[in-house]
């Protein structure tokens, strides 16, 4: 059982989709591309068409654990002026219109840039729920933990298919929101298959965990979407998402296609759930 | 105190900053080097290698003609230069791949800038037979193509990268991404003082060699310890490896960072002279960056030096103020790499010719009784082309 008063927003979606015996779908957008305003109504959209929870990929020069899509939609929105104050000002327009939870994904040195006390304060004010930082291993994160979690933002941490048991445990002591396993040894990106093995990672992992266990990394269609449904509690659309943005940039199709691909894949995680 | 401590800080500096599927495997490293670190049978291997195949002890050479013509302080070389291929790269590569030799790794990565590591690890890896593939920038190829293909002629596979400012900085990340998706079979060589601990302390380690060498030299030569020692600065590791025996010291330690076109043009890599503290490639150290944490683009006419971060030791001996760190134009550099092949017969790396000119503008400043060390840690044949290209290769130089 999750401590009540650890139950946020985020963890909250979980529960409550749970107990429809639904499946958590969380869809992630690379901020910035092509640009905040129409990041702005992506996440709206999203959120409309069964997005549970949106990520929200604050972009970085290097971003050392993604593969090339995300790469290249970081380079596009940091050319267009992206910034996480700009991101912030974003996310608190959107929150004014809907209460979709809502991460930021972030590499840990614009967080750093920022200051950790004063990101935690506007965060928290603009109505962002959730933090995912993909380059601060446990050894490194407590600073940063404690001081977001003061003001209710939840540190989700990642653990990966190399985590051994010990350090598993360790890491899912300090959890909060839920925890996000990253499917396979690499970077984001599609993948033709899932990788092996998966269900008994995942196990290992809920075992050891009270909170949501979601998976993430190469998961692209909604056969894949729906597999990894049937295995845990939650999945996380990434790379997929961001060349659909990409291919439909500037069109007016942008918003119907996101619109058609994020309810397929909600469909498909729920299917998961009567199967 | 003993730096660094067990999770790698340098007081500030330093630590583990990277992605969890890479965790367990640099805290496999860290177990498996300090264990190797005092094994006799793993030292006395390498110190081997490091005398039958690279040639060490190498020399710490008087610099008469030079001296007299700066006219003050006497200047020695230490030459790093004459290693085996060309540059103090070898010490750290052949070591490292001894390690995941003894680790049982199967492949070897790495990334290059000017291509000496590169070139030393695919030498490493043909010597002790393993697979291996070097990251490098594709601006960084063009550059150093004879280096490019030495590497091929090594058997190693060169994988061009496209990404960022194609240079030392894009090939590093694109190794990182190579190591997470096959950390279970690949061990990756780092080139310098850089990335998640055990890395930082374990190159310097490595390269300690030649400042242990250089001690004993200079206290055989001139009975006493050098005034000051010189070496440039890009991720740090011929620097680190030449300071840290002295340390404890009565010497002057000088890092020479590149200035490019000027410090205040912003076409520069003087990361520890204008750069804040943050994290990139799994360290926190000085880095050039922008307000928003966006690492900066750097210049500098020396890929090896053409780097937005250092070395975390670097951050830690700057705040302390062990060591000073000064900066040198791309114009300075190239009017020191003439000076010594003119005068000494040598052709330094453009990287060393940083050091050199930081001492022809200092030198003759200092009393004839006071002795520099200069660390020469590596050979220009690299580099003629490139210094071609911009002196205009018939041209009065």
């Amino acid at each position: 059982m999750i401590p009540a008063e650890h139950l946020d927003r985020v963890a909250g979606v979980f529960k409550e989709n749970s107990k429809r015996r639904e499946k958590t779908l969380i869809i992630y957008f690379c901020a910035g591309d092509p640009d905040l305003e129409t990041t702005k109504k992506l996440v709206l959209t999203a959120a409309a068409e069964g997005a549970d929870v949106v990520e929200l990929g604050v972009p970085f020069s290097d971003p050392i654990a993604d593969g090339p899509a995300i790469q290249a939609a970081s380079t596009r929105a940091l050319k267009a002026g992206t910034n996480l104050p700009k991101i912030l000002e974003m996310v608190s327009e959107v929150r004014a219109r809907t209460e979709v939870p809502i991460i930021l994904m972030s590499y840990y040195n614009p967080l750093l840039r920022f200051g950790f006390d004063s990101f935690a304060v506007q965060a928290s004010s603009c109505g962002v729920d959730g933090l995912i930082v993909p380059d601060l291993p446990l050894e490194e994160s407590e600073e940063l933990r404690s001081t977001i979690h003061k003001k209710n933002i939840s540190m989700i941490p990642l653990v990966a298919p190399t985590t051994p048991q010990k350090r598993l445990g360790s890491i899912l002591a300090s959890a909060r929101g839920f925890i996000y396993c990253v499917s396979l040894t690499g970077v984001t990106g599609a993948r033709k298959n899932i990788a092996p093995g998966i269900p008994q990672y995942l196990t290992r992992v809920k075992k050891q965990s009270s909170y949501p266990v979601a998976l993430g990394f190469g998961i692209s269609t909604n056969e894949q979407a729906r597999e990894a449904a049937s295995w845990c509690d939650g999945v996380i659309v990434g790379s997929a998402v961001v060349n659909l943005v990409a291919s439909y940039s500037g069109s007016q199709d942008l918003l119907r296609e996101v619109s058609r691909f994020i309810g397929g894949l909600k469909k498909a995680v729920n299917e998961a759930c009567s199967a | 105190m003993v730096l660094p401590d067990s999770e790698g800080h340098f007081k500030d500096y330093g630590g583990r900053f990277l992605a969890e599927t890479l965790m367990p495997a640099v805290l496999e490293l860290e177990k498996a080097y300090f264990k190797a670190r005092s094994d006799p049978e793993f030292l006395n291997t390498l110190s081997f290698y490091l005398r039958e195949y690279v040639g060490r002890p190498t020399p710490l050479y008087y610099a008469d003609q030079l001296t007299r013509k700066l006219g003050g302080a006497k200047i020695y070389l230490k030459r790093e230069d004459l290693n085996h291929t060309g540059a103090h790269k070898i010490n750290n590569a052949l070591a490292q791949v001894l390690l995941a030799r003894r680790m049982g790794k199967k492949r070897i990565i790495a990334e290059t800038g000017a291509g000496q590591h590169g070139v030393a690890t695919a030498t490493a890896a043909a010597l002790l037979g393993l697979k291996c593939e070097i990251f490098m920038g594709e601006e960084d190829m063009r550059r150093q193509e004879l280096n490019v293909f030495r590497m091929r002629l090594l058997g190693a596979e060169v994988v061009p990268v496209s990404t960022g400012s194609r240079t030392l900085k894009d090939a590093t990340s694109e190794a990182i991404r190579d190591w997470v998706t096959n950390v279970n079979d690949t061990y990756y060589v780092i080139g310098s003082v850089v990335g998640p601990h055990p890395y930082p302390v374990m190159v310097r380690d490595f390269q300690t060699v030649i400042g242990r060498e250089t001690r004993e030299q200079i206290i055989e030569k001139e009975g006493r310890l050098p005034d000051c020692i010189v070496a440039c600065v890009g991720g740090g590791s011929n620097a680190m490896g030449i300071f840290y025996p002295f340390l404890d010291d009565d010497v002057r330690l000088i890092g020479v960072e590149a200035a490019g076109r000027g410090l205040d043009t912003g076409e520069h890599a003087a990361s520890l002279t204008k750069g804040i503290p943050g994290v990139l490639h799994g360290s926190y150290s000085y880095l050039l960056q922008d307000e928003f944490g966006q690492v900066s683009p750097v210049h500098s006419i020396s890929a090896g030096l053409d780097y937005p971060g250092v070395g975390p030791e670097h951050s830690y001996l700057k705040d302390s103020k062990r060591a000073e760190y000064v900066s040198v134009t791309d114009r300075e550099a190239l009017d020191a790499f003439q000076l010594l092949a003119r005068t000494e017969g040598i052709i330094p790396a453009l990287e060393s010719a940083h050091a050199l000119a930081y001492i022809k503008r200092e030198a003759g400043n200092m009393s004839k009784e006071e002795i520099i060390i200069v660390n020469l840690s590596g050979r220009g044949d690299k580099d003629v082309q490139t210094v071609a290209g911009v002196l205009g290769s018939g041209a009065h130089i």
